[in-house]
This record gives C-alpha cells, structure tokens and sequence, in this order.
C-alpha cells in the first residue's frame, strides 16, 4: 500500500492530468478509509461493574465463590451506565464493600471443599508459610485477576503477605487467603486500566497495549475480563495482528458467553434497572407480582437474544415480532395460558393480540408508566431515548398548570388530559415528540395489560413519527422497524458502549460508515460486532498528554 | 474496667491468639477531639451529624407557623411535631439566587441546599454535600464513616455525594442494614472481654500491602484517571485507619444494645404505609448504631425529590399530585397533596422522637446530635426554591438552641449549611459559590 504521502501526489497527478480542480487534503479526506481516520481517545481506567466482577469471579474461581454483591450503581452517561464506569469514584462505603466481599471470597477459595480443585498444590505443613506453593497460586490467580502476568516483586510480595499472615494465624490457607484477598481489593483488578505504548510500525503514534485491547474486546462482547486463551493472545502479541485478532473475535463470537455480554448491553440500552425498584399498586394491578416484574425482565432479554443470537435476526426485526417468551408469571398480564409452574415457553402472539415487538411487553410498558396508571409523556420519551437516541428536554420549572387541571380533572383518558399538552405552545415543544408515540401505547395499562376502553370511553390509540400516521401499537412498532434511526441509534449505543466513552467528531464518519455496513449486513447484530472489534478505530487512542509516562506491560 | 493510669502503648502482636485483654487500651490522640469522647468520667459523648431529606415540599398556609421564634404554632401539615416542638427549629424564608442558571426541577433546591453550588445539568455535581464535608471531619475514627440510608428501598435514592460520580450508595433494606452492623463483624463495645481480632488485623495488612502498589499504578496512568485512583487509594487507606482503631479496645458505650435480628423486609413499593414501615425499621437500627458508636454521620432518605410515594388503590403518586391536583378554592391548597406532605411529617417526628427518647449517659442522642431536615422545593406545584422548609433536630451536646422558629428574611439558604459546618467543627471560613457564597451563621440557633 502507497505511503500517503505518495498516494496524495499520485491522486493529484492524476486530477491535474484530467484538469480537475481539486485540494489536496480534500484528496487525502476522500481517499483515507473511514476507520484510519479516527484518532480514538485516552486509554480508559474504568471501574468494574457487578455482573463484571461476578462474571469475572465466576470464571475463574467458579460460580458458588462470590456472595451476593450491590455495589453503589453508576452514573448513567449518555444512556448507558458502561460509559459512567469511566469516571466513576469510589466512597468509603464502596471501598468498605469492596473489602468485605473479597474476604468472602478468598475465604471460599481455600475452604476444604473448595481448595481441593481450585489450590492446584500443598503446603509442606499446613501449619506454616509454603512458599513454593503460594507463589504458583498468586502467580496463575494473579494473572489472571490484573489480566496481565504479574512480576517477579509483585509475586514475592503477595507471597510475603500470605507467608506473613500464614505465620500469624498458624495455617497456610490462612495466608493464601490474605493474598487473594489483597488480589481482589487491589484497584487492578477492580479498574479495568487500559495502557497504551508507542506503535513499532509507526512510532509517532500510540497504540494500546495487547492486555488493553483484550479487556476492550471482552469487555464488550463477553461483560468479563479476558478469559485465559485471550490473555495468551494478547501476550504473545497475536492481538497486534490482524488474523490474529479475527482469529479471537471468531472465537469469541461463537461462544456461549457472548449471550452474556449481549443481555449486559441491552440490559444497560433498555434502563433496565428500573426493574430493580419497580411496583405497582396491588389494588389497581393485582396480577403484577413481584414473579411478574422479575420475569417480565428476562422475557425481553430472552426474546433479544433469541431473535439476534440464536435466529441471527433483523434488529429492526425487535419492534415487530410476535415471536417472544412466557411463563406463568406474566401469563395473567398477556391473558394467554401457559402451564403453571413450568419453565419459560415460546410463543408466537396470536395476531389479534395487539401486540408485537418490545414496545408492547410488559417490560418497556411497565417500565415508562406510574405505579397507578400508564404515562404516554414517558412512554413516549423512553422511545425517542432509548430506542431513537433522541434527547428530550426536562419540562421547565414554572408551568402554569391551572389550564390543564381541568382537562386533567375531567378527562377520561390520557389523550384527553393531554389535548392542552399538545396545542398549548410552552408545553407542546416537548409533548410533541413525545406523545404521538406514547398515546399509541395507550391500549396497554400501567402493568402492560391489555385493554380497549379508559373510563369507558374507546381508547384512540392513533399516532404518527417522521411523518407516518399509524392507528395503533402494530403501527407504532412498524414505524420504529421503518425509521433510520432505529438501527443509527444501536450502533451508536452499541459502539459507545464498546469504547466506554462517547465517540469524539473524529468517530463521526466512521460511525456513518458502520451504519451502512450494518445495513449490508441485513441489520445482524453479530457480524455488527464483528466490524466494531476487527476495525482499528475500535482500539485507537491518542497519545499522552505532555509529561506523561507512557507505560508498557510487555504485551 | 478502662483506667486512666493506663500508658498509652500499641497492640503487641503477640497478644494476638493469645490472653484475652481485660484491661483497657489507651484512647488514640484522633478519638480526643473538640466534639468530646466518651470516658468513664463521664465527659459528653460525640456529637452527632445527620441529614434527614423528603421531597415535594409544603403548603406554606399550613405548613408555616405564624410565631417567630419560641413557642411557635403548628400548623396542620406540621402538628404531628407536637410531642418533639421544642427540640426542633423551623427555617423558612430562606433564598436561593441562581445567578440566571436554569432551575432544574427537583434537582437545584436540595443540590444548592446541600452543595452551596446551582448546578447548570443534572450532571453537573462537582461539589460535595454538607455532610460529606463534616464525616471527613469527624468521620474517620468509627468503623462506618457514614449510614447511609433510604426508606423509598431505591438504591438510587441518596442526596449525599462527593461529587456527581462518588455518591453514598444508601442502604435498601432494614435486613442489609442489620447485617451491616450487628453482623459477625461487629464488636460490643461494652464486652467484658476484649480480644484484638486476629480476623482484623490480618485485614489491615492486607490493605496496607495494597496501597503500596499506589505509586506505581498512578504512574501508568493519565492525569485525569490518577486523581480518581487516588481517591481509592486514600479510601483504602481511611479504611485501614479504621479497622486500626478496631485493633483497640472500644470506648465504652452505655446505651449500646445489640437488637434482635430483623426478621422480615417490607415488600418492595413506593405505598405510604411501606415506606414508613421501612422507615421505622431502619430508623429503630440507626439509633442503635449511633448509640454502639458504629458512625458518627448518617443520612436518611424519606422520599426522593420527586417523591412518588402513593396511596394504595389510587392511580396518582404525590408527584402527579402536585401537578394535577386542583386547588381546593376553600382551602387554598391540593388536599390530596397536603396528605403526603402530612405522613412526610409524621416519619420526621417518629425520627427525631427516636433520638429523643433513647437515653444515653446523662442526656438523650438526640441531646448528643444535630439533625438537618431539609426539602427540595418550597411549592412543589411550581417548583419554587425560594423559601425551601428547612429544619434542625437536636442540641448538638448544647451548642444548638431549639424550639424555635427562624424567619430568614430572605438571607441566603447557604447559611445554613455553613453554621452546621461550623457547629461540628469544619474550619470553613466561607462556603457556596457564586450568589450562594457566604460567610454568615444563623446566629438565632447558636447558644
């Protein structure tokens, strides 16, 4: 390939030749691909979530060793709380926390039941310090927890602590339990801290290190740390090279755990964790249990990953399909019967139903109304958020709301007690955009239960978005399936979530261009992902400020 | 017990594993400070801080008492205080100049209020709140350097922050917060026998091994990032303190009592009845934990700033209230609204009657403590943040007058936050930015 330099004076050749007028960094702009031209950012030094940290204890310890864990949850930066990990600080009750369920942890670790498959070696004495026998455990644990090989004076000194410790409490697994637990309170395990060192091949710029694209990339498409054969990878330098790259995206990709890190996204895309606190009144919704909000949680998940993963779907696909998951907790919700007591079953919606997509399952519905009553203002702001990345202004503080008591007051249904929202010009900025799509969601209740009269008056679920009138939810979820903005806004989530940063105007032809190739690839999420992680924009990072250190792990 | 011609000397580790201690161990200079310790000569126990937060504010012509001063009356939003009048001030009239910066709704009141900043987006948090300022002062010498906690049971629901990506994650559940304290770590203060844990000390190791791989880590990282690691390193670092202090004998604490265990959690929901249920529970256990010396500074969540608590079998939240509920011509405010403000109040009064009656040494907690309630809009119909209802608990060891109610007079709301300051021993000289800067105290309430 033609240094730029001379790719630019050969393409001016070339114009001056056919007596075009052109520049020569107009030349240069069209010619560099897209994702060469991004200049990325600072290498990130983001603070481990709690399916991260469960993800990570669990692959490496097993998945009976961790307790039950809330950490203080993240600022939601942007929509998603993976880009709040970035500039997340600790309090002390964090750190507090942090400690206690590392002691927990390494406790399990070498308890006797647990010692005898994880402890791959014995003390001499199990009385005294073995140092033999902690080195090898700190060495491979340690590895594996810093995502990186530890050096010889790290190891010797979590050796010294568990040989100390050891000596105090008069019992090996004692000691080793003290090291381990030093392991995990360490901020290099509970920072994913990216590095970043100067490119071999081109040495004025920066590239991050293996270790740090390899938490990149399993980080967004597994929600863990690397896992053993990438950290091979990445230490020998494989993830430096293109094939050997797409030889672990390929891997990766086809694995089991990619489920995994595709609920942890669209968990954090669909807020779900206003799951956490939902309820609802059990008067006025008495079939919406707790069973129910816990289920109506996974039914949408299941129906994503079904429909992406394993039928490798249409995104687009998500606001239409009939195609979905029960059990005998939401069973009362959608009035379709489904045997008590048994496990999740699939189902395809009578089309009568009225209902189809996500926009129609109890979770989003749920979600974006009150406990008492449903809210087409919020319903339809989580559309335009969530789903269209579109921001809607906070209503202002000093609105007269004399005029609206007594629609409010009068009105049997929430298009009524809307009208003046919509026609009054301080209010009808926002409302808007935001309640021709909720009010189209009307035919559905607080808890997301189906019905056809408010107030014994016929509900009119008519709406329209860019344009498009439609009559009902069917219509609303045609017309999100429909919309450019849909499939923009995923990859846009999707691609921040990645990076955990918003992508800089650098990123924006890039992102122009994975839209494009998203819609070749019939809107697939995996061979999205597939694009994201194999393009260098993905890993591309800025070089240090002035003055600092540039580190390297020897990756 | 404790004497005082005991010589001040460190744990030796070969007491670890080896004879109980029966003697008591010196005071560490940090435990002796202008709030006071607790001896056996009976000198008064530590003050106390903690905040105490609900949303939606008050219908003034109810709410407000008409005296200034003592003796004030209590209106009807207001009548449930009547068992605890006299040991609670009333602060109204206060102002809060935005210096032209939008008032972000249910946000800008209690950020103002407690920051002393006016915040431009809801993420714009770069300021700690008041009683975060005062646990870094008197905080780090007790095994919790704050309780946080919210009766909603929304892990979201805290109003105390260093900053807007470091927020005091509240406590959910009256079960957790049992476990927190009373659980297997926890030491009576007033055991006969005192051990040294070994558990404990091997802790402390542990933490101090780790912080020394500080200097290495921040050098590998941006400038940006190293502030942030930092943090955790002397948050690591404060915690190893804390458990060396539990390395010593704790002072003794007469009115410490270790509760039953709490036996269920109140169902999940936002109802009236659920939050005051979890409200009492939790409330029940604070007192309790300050009364063990388990913190100094703590913070109770009655209901967010948008406060949708609800009413089982009705469709609107106090929130939708406000907005949609008429003015009833008669009595000049939303009844249905005023009914929430009504059971706010009632959770207020249950908390400080707790304090109030649980007697430790020759006085209460609450004579022990300083409680600052405080709302986050005054009329929340139109999400006013002038006159937000303030209000103060407690004598704080006798530096607080009480029973009073102050008019501000349209001074600024700042003030208040800089005299709490003041009261527990923060040296501020001044606190606030822009408009909200002060240098003044609410003298009214000083003794």
């Amino acid at each position: 390939m033609l240094k730029p330099c001379f790719r630019a004076a050969a393409i001016l050749m070339l114009a001056l030749l056919a007596k075009v007028p052109v520049t020569l960094a107009a030349t240069e702009a069209a010619s560099t691909p897209p994702e060469l031209s991004v200049e990325g950012g600072p290498p990130t030094v983001r603070l481990i979530s709690d399916a991260q940290y469960l993800n990570a204890i669990a692959y490496i310890f097993g998945p009976d060793v961790a307790p039950s864990l809330h950490f203080p949850p993240l600022r939601r930066t942007e929509g998603l709380l993976a880009l709040g990990s970035k500039s997340a600080g600790v309090t002390a009750g964090a750190v507090q926390a942090y400690e206690a369920v590392a002691q927990t942890i390494a406790a399990n670790v070498v308890d006797p039941h647990h010692r005898s498959f994880l402890i791959g070696c014995m003390p001499k004495v199990e009385t005294k310090r073995d140092d033999r026998c902690a080195t090898q455990v700190i060495a491979r644990y340690g590895r594996l927890l810093f995502r990186r090989p530890l050096s010889k004076a790290e190891v010797k000194a979590y050796v010294d602590i568990a040989g100390s410790d050891a000596e105090t409490l008069n019992d090996f697994y004692s000691g080793l339990s003290s090291s381990l637990s030093a392991l995990l309170v360490s901020p290099e395990f509970l920072y994913f801290v990216e590095t970043e060192e100067r490119d071999p091949h081109n040495p004025k710029n920066m590239r991050l290190t293996g270790q740090a694209k390899a938490m990149r990339l399993s980080l967004l498409l597994w929600n863990a740390p690397p896992d053993e054969e990438l950290l091979e990878a990445a230490e020998r330098g494989q993830l430096q090279t293109r094939e050997g790259l797409s030889k672990q995206v390929d891997r990766m990709l086809a694995s089991p755990r990619m489920e995994s890190g595709l609920r942890a996204f669209f968990d954090d895309m669909f807020i779900f964790e206003g799951f956490n606190a939902l309820a609802k009144d059990a008067i006025i919704y008495p079939a919406f249990t707790q069973g129910a909000v816990e289920a109506a949680r996974e039914q949408t998940l299941r129906t994503v990953i079904d429909h992406l993963v394993a039928r490798n779907g249409d995104y687009r696909d998500l606001f239409t399909t009939r195609h979905t998951f029960l059990n005998s907790q939401l069973s009362p919700l959608y009035k379709l019967p489904v045997e008590q007591g048994g496990d999740w079953v699939a189902y395809d919606l009578p089309a009568d139903a009225g209902r189809g997509g996500l926009l129609s399952e109890i979770s989003f519905l749920a979600l974006n109304s009150h406990p008492g009553r449903s809210s087409p203002t919020r319903r339809g702001r989580a559309v335009r958020e969530i789903f269209l990345c579109q921001k809607v202004p906070d209503p202002p503080p000093n609105v007269d709301f004399s005029k609206f008591e007594d629609a409010a007051h009068s009105a049997k249904t929430a298009r009524g007690r809307l009208a003046e929202h919509a026609t009054n010009p301080v209010c009808a900025g926002c409302h808007k955009i935001t309640d021709p799509l909720g009010l189209a969601l009307e035919n559905f209740d607080g808890a997301g239960e189906f019905r056809r009269t408010e107030g014994n008056e016929l509900i009119d679920a008519s709406g329209s978005l860019n344009g498009v009138s439609f009559s009902d939810a069917d219509g609303l979820g045609k017309a999100i399936h429909d919309s450019p903005e849909a499939p923009r806004c995923l990859v846009q989530r999707l691609y921040a979530y990645g990076l955990g940063y918003k992508p800089g105007t650098d990123q924006r032809a890039w992102l122009e261009e994975l839209d494009k190739r998203f819609a070749a690839h019939g809107y697939r999420i995996v061979d999205l992902l597939h694009e994201i992680v194999t393009s260098p924009a993905f890993y591309a990072v800025t070089a240090p400020k002035s003055g600092e250190v540039v580190a390297s792990n020897g990756s | 017990m404790a004497s005082t011609n005991v010589s001040r000397r460190r744990v030796l580790r070969g007491m670890l594993g080896g004879t109980a201690v029966t003697l008591g161990l010196p005071l560490l200079n940090a435990q002796l400070n202008g709030n006071g310790v607790a001896l056996a000569s009976g000198a008064p126990v530590p003050t106390r801080f903690g905040t105490w937060s609900w949303g939606l504010g008050m219908n003034k012509s109810i709410f407000v008492p008409k005296t200034i001063g003592a003796n004030y009356d209590l209106p009807e939003e207001i009548e449930s205080l009547k068992p605890v009048r006299d040991q609670i001030n009333i602060l109204t009239n206060f102002r809060l100049p935005t210096d032209g910066r939008p008032n972000l709704c249910h946000f800008t009141g209690w950020v103002a209020i407690r920051t002393g900043y006016i915040p431009t987006t809801k993420n714009d948090l770069p300021y700690p709140t008041v009683d975060v300022l005062i646990s870094d002062e008197i905080g780090t010498t007790t095994r919790f350097k704050s309780l946080d906690l919210a009766a909603t049971g929304v892990a979201r629901d805290s109003v105390s922050l260093r900053n807007g990506d470091t927020i005091n994650a509240p406590v959910i559940s009256a079960v957790e917060f049992y476990r927190q304290i009373f659980g297997s770590d926890f030491q009576d203060p007033n055991s006969a026998v005192f051990k040294p844990s070994t558990k404990i000390m091997v802790r402390k190791s542990v933490l101090s091994a780790v912080g020394e791989q500080r200097r290495q880590l921040l050098a590998s990282v941006g400038s940006d990032d190293r502030a942030r690691l930092d943090q955790y390193f002397t948050a690591l670092r404060e915690l190893e303190n804390r458990l060396e202090l539990q390395l010593q004998r704790p002072q003794p604490a007469v009115a410490c009592r270790i509760p039953d265990p709490v036996g269920q959690e109140a169902a999940p929901g936002l109802d009236f009845d659920l939050v005051a249920a979890r409200h009492r529970s939790m409330t029940d256990l604070l007192v309790l934990a300050l009364a063990c010396n388990q913190a100094r500074v703590f913070n109770m969540v009655y209901s967010n700033s948008s406060a949708n608590t609800t009413r089982p079998g009705q469709a609107k939240t106090h929130h939708i209230l406000t907005h949609e509920e008429l003015v009833d011509q008669k009595l000049g405010y939303q009844p249905e609204s005023s009914w929430f403000i009504r059971r706010a109040m009632e959770s207020w009064s249950y908390f400080v009657q707790a304090l109030a009656s649980f007697k430790e040494g020759d006085g209460t907690l609450l004579d022990h403590s300083l409680v600052f309630a405080q709302s986050d809009q005054e009329y929340a119909k139109v999400h006013s943040i002038d006159g937000i209802p303030m209000m103060t608990a407690g004598t704080a060891n006798g530096k607080v007058r009480t029973g009073l109610h102050i008019d501000g007079k349209g001074a600024l709301a700042t003030n208040v936050g800089f005299t709490l300051q003041h009261i527990m021993g923060v040296p501020a000289g001044d606190w606030g930015v822009g408009s909200l800067r002060t240098d003044r105290e609410v003298s009214e309430i000083l003794s």
